[in-house]
């Protein structure tokens, strides 16, 4: 029962966040002069009556609380309008461009949790080796570069050699996954390290910390006190107890994630929401932006409570209330 | 060396002086931050990062004088000896291009220079900016607590939690790119990390007997935030900060290269790498200079503030003792226990997913 109430109450104020980010965003775009979108929407070469006329196709000289009048209404029966140039509605969009970065993320998410854990969980269960401080130099190295040069040094290093020798699993742009899971991975495999190359180095860094932390505490003693063998102390007390946060890490990022991987998707040409996005704030294409913001906000909220719930299978201490 | 910040001084106590004077001499006082600088002076790593910052600083603030020396400014194009038949950039050491040139025949390396200019500028002012603003909302709202604290922590909360890319390119689209709109769009998304840590630092420090002290003498709210509070939130902030200027620095070159940081020709590295993506093929050093630019940068500063956050904190020192102790005591792979765990109280900033 209790769940049930706080699964209602979290779902509530995650109705209003996203309602609060997207007024934000319509205002935020919207308060544009009216003008320059049209200008832009009409070309450089268009004359006054044409602006005129793309204005009132659009609607945009209506009271602006008018036109919010109407986002909110669409918003209410799932419709978030069409794009300002292929007249599709944004809904279709969505379907269309949310596959490459749901490809994207899962296999980077995969990808960066066996890496980040499982060197974090050997730099901290070995403090100060050779093997700790020589992943402490990578993970500072992960953390210094920018996502776009590791994709862009991958493309150099990799793919433009391979294919000059006419190796040509590895590809850019994407191919979906009923065109072979061959060719699909083959699509995927330098986006999947890219993306899982920065995030492996913060989660590392962040197992290590908090399994060391762990390590210290007094039940780790009295478990050790009590013959267990250092692996059974450090996996089954250590590890699991750490693994709270990074679970609460791991919410957010997913979430914010599959708002889009701008960088990732930009480099490698794979389309998705995120480059979808930025080639919309590119042409003004305003009904474009505010929808996949509004998808992008409400996928940081869902994640966001099922961290809370997931918190609450780990760590027994806390009760959902 | 205690770790109490007292230390014995020895022999210099001068004969003759009276004892009240002796006393005062042997024991001799040290700031927090003459014990810090201590400890940093003899973290190898670090120093050698602040020496390449130097390096970094210095190549930057004299980038004129390479344009002096070499007679190719930041912006000019040199057709003729700058690109091949073929159109494409010249490899590096060719016609007195050091690092060979761009996609338009201009100097890769005077570029990368004035490159340097902009990125140490928005990383140094944005983490200003991040850390004056993070600690003013931190410290009210963990001095004040109550509606303060809610409205504050709510907000710092959604700033944490928006759509991060996608609100920094918008709001860079709509105030249109230019040089203030990036510094202070990285700085809008720069305090609220700085802000929660303060409000955390705060909440603890205010419950501390001297603040009782202190307002029992009838000091009032700001005299005791200013005074007794702040000077003890430095050390946390500098730390934050350091780890800070690389995010920043790698904030500008990504929006720079999505195209909505600094505008051409405006020399910047992010704005540099895209260009180079249309010259994979052909001119590796268009994309791999400016890369190791970037990367030796940021590595440099996030080695500082590794080592920083290492000297402030008093334990470093019991912890490498113990460590190195216990390890000759019980074999090599035992894990730290027994609270020595680790410096990791001061958290460095996780950039946010996708670490742009």
């Amino acid at each position: 029962m209790a769940l049930l109430g706080f699964l209602l109450r979290r779902i509530l104020t995650g109705i209003v966040v996203v309602w609060l980010v997207a007024t934000g965003a319509f205002f935020l775009f919207f308060a544009r002069p009216v003008a320059t979108v049209a200008h832009q929407l009409a070309g450089h070469a268009a004359t006054p009556q044409v602006i005129n006329e793309v204005i009132n196709n659009l609607g945009l000289n209506q009271p602006i609380m008018v036109q919010y009048w109407h986002f909110l209404d669409g918003l209410l029966h799932g419709n978030l309008g069409y794009s300002y140039y292929s007249q599709e509605p944004v809904t279709t969009m969505l379907k269309q461009d949310l596959p490459p970065t749901v490809s994207l993320v899962i296999g980077g998410v995969i990808l960066w949790l066996v890496v980040g854990l499982t060197v974090g969980i050997i730099s901290a269960t070995r403090a100060r080796s050779l093997f700790d401080r020589s992943a402490n130099v990578a993970v500072l190295i992960g953390l210094s570069l920018p996502v776009f040069v590791i994709g862009e040094l991958l493309i150099l290093v990799v793919f433009v050699p391979l294919n000059q020798h006419g190796f040509s699993w590895i590809q850019t742009q994407y191919s979906g996954p009923s065109n072979g899971l061959l060719t699909w991975s083959g699509h995927m495999i330098l986006p999947w390290i890219t993306l899982a190359a920065v995030q492996a180095a913060v989660y590392t860094r962040l197992m290590r910390g908090q399994l060391l932390d762990t390590m210290g505490e007094d039940y780790i003693r009295t478990a050790r006190s009590k013959g267990l063998s250092e692996r059974r102390v450090t996996f089954k007390h250590g590890v699991r107890s750490a693994l709270t946060p990074v679970v609460s890490q791991l919410g957010v990022d997913v979430g914010q994630l599959l708002g889009g991987v701008v960088v990732v998707e930009v480099v490698f040409g794979l389309g998705g929401i995120g480059q979808v996005s930025v080639e919309a704030i590119d042409t003004d294409n305003l009904p474009v932006i505010i929808g996949f913001v509004i998808v992008a906000a409400a996928f940081v909220v869902v994640a966001n409570i099922v961290v809370d719930l997931v918190y609450a299978l780990l760590d027994p201490r806390v009760r959902i209330t | 060396m205690s770790v109490t910040g007292l230390e014995f001084a020895g022999q210099e106590a001068a004969a003759g002086e009276s004892a009240l004077d002796a006393d005062a001499a042997k024991i001799q006082g040290r700031s927090q931050w003459q014990l810090t600088w201590r400890r940093l002076r003899r973290d190898k790593v670090a120093m050698a990062a602040l020496a390449v910052i130097a390096v970094i600083l210095l190549l930057a603030i004299f980038a004129p004088v390479f344009v002096a020396i070499t007679h190719h400014p930041p912006n000019i194009a040199y057709p003729n000896t700058g690109e091949d038949a073929a159109g494409n950039p010249v490899g590096p050491g060719t016609a007195g291009f050091w690092l060979g040139t761009d996609g338009t025949g201009r100097d890769l390396f005077i570029r990368i220079l004035y490159g340097a200019r902009i990125s140490l500028f928005v990383g140094f002012v944005t983490t200003a900016i991040g850390a004056v603003a993070g600690v003013i909302v931190g410290l009210m709202a963990g001095y004040f607590g109550g509606v303060i604290d809610t409205v504050l922590a709510r907000f710092t909360d959604a700033v944490l939690a928006f759509p991060y890319v996608v609100l920094a390119l918008a709001l860079a689209v709509v105030l249109g790119p230019s040089l203030t709109v990036i510094i202070g769009v990285i700085a809008f998304f720069s305090w609220a990390a700085i802000a929660r840590i303060v409000r955390g630092q705060t909440l603890s420090i205010k419950e501390k007997e001297y603040i009782e002290a202190a307002r029992s003498l009838g000091a009032g709210p700001f005299r005791i935030m200013i005074f007794d509070i702040l000077p003890n939130l430095l050390a946390p902030v500098l730390v934050l900060a350091t780890l800070y200027i690389p995010t920043a620095i790698v904030f500008e070159a990504t929006l720079s290269y999505l195209g909505l940081g600094i505008q051409p020709p405006t020399a910047s590295w992010g704005d540099i790498l895209a260009d180079a993506q249309n010259f994979y093929s052909t001119s590796w050093w268009y994309v791999v200079f400016p890369a190791l630019a970037l990367l030796i940068t940021t590595l440099a500063f996030n080695l500082l503030g590794d080592g920083v956050r290492d000297a402030m904190d008093p334990r470093t020192e019991r912890v490498l003792a113990a460590g190195k102790a216990r390890r000759r005591r019980r074999g090599k792979h035992q894990v730290l226990a027994d609270g020595q765990a680790e410096l990791s109280h001061v958290a460095p900033y996780v950039p946010p997913a996708e670490g742009s």
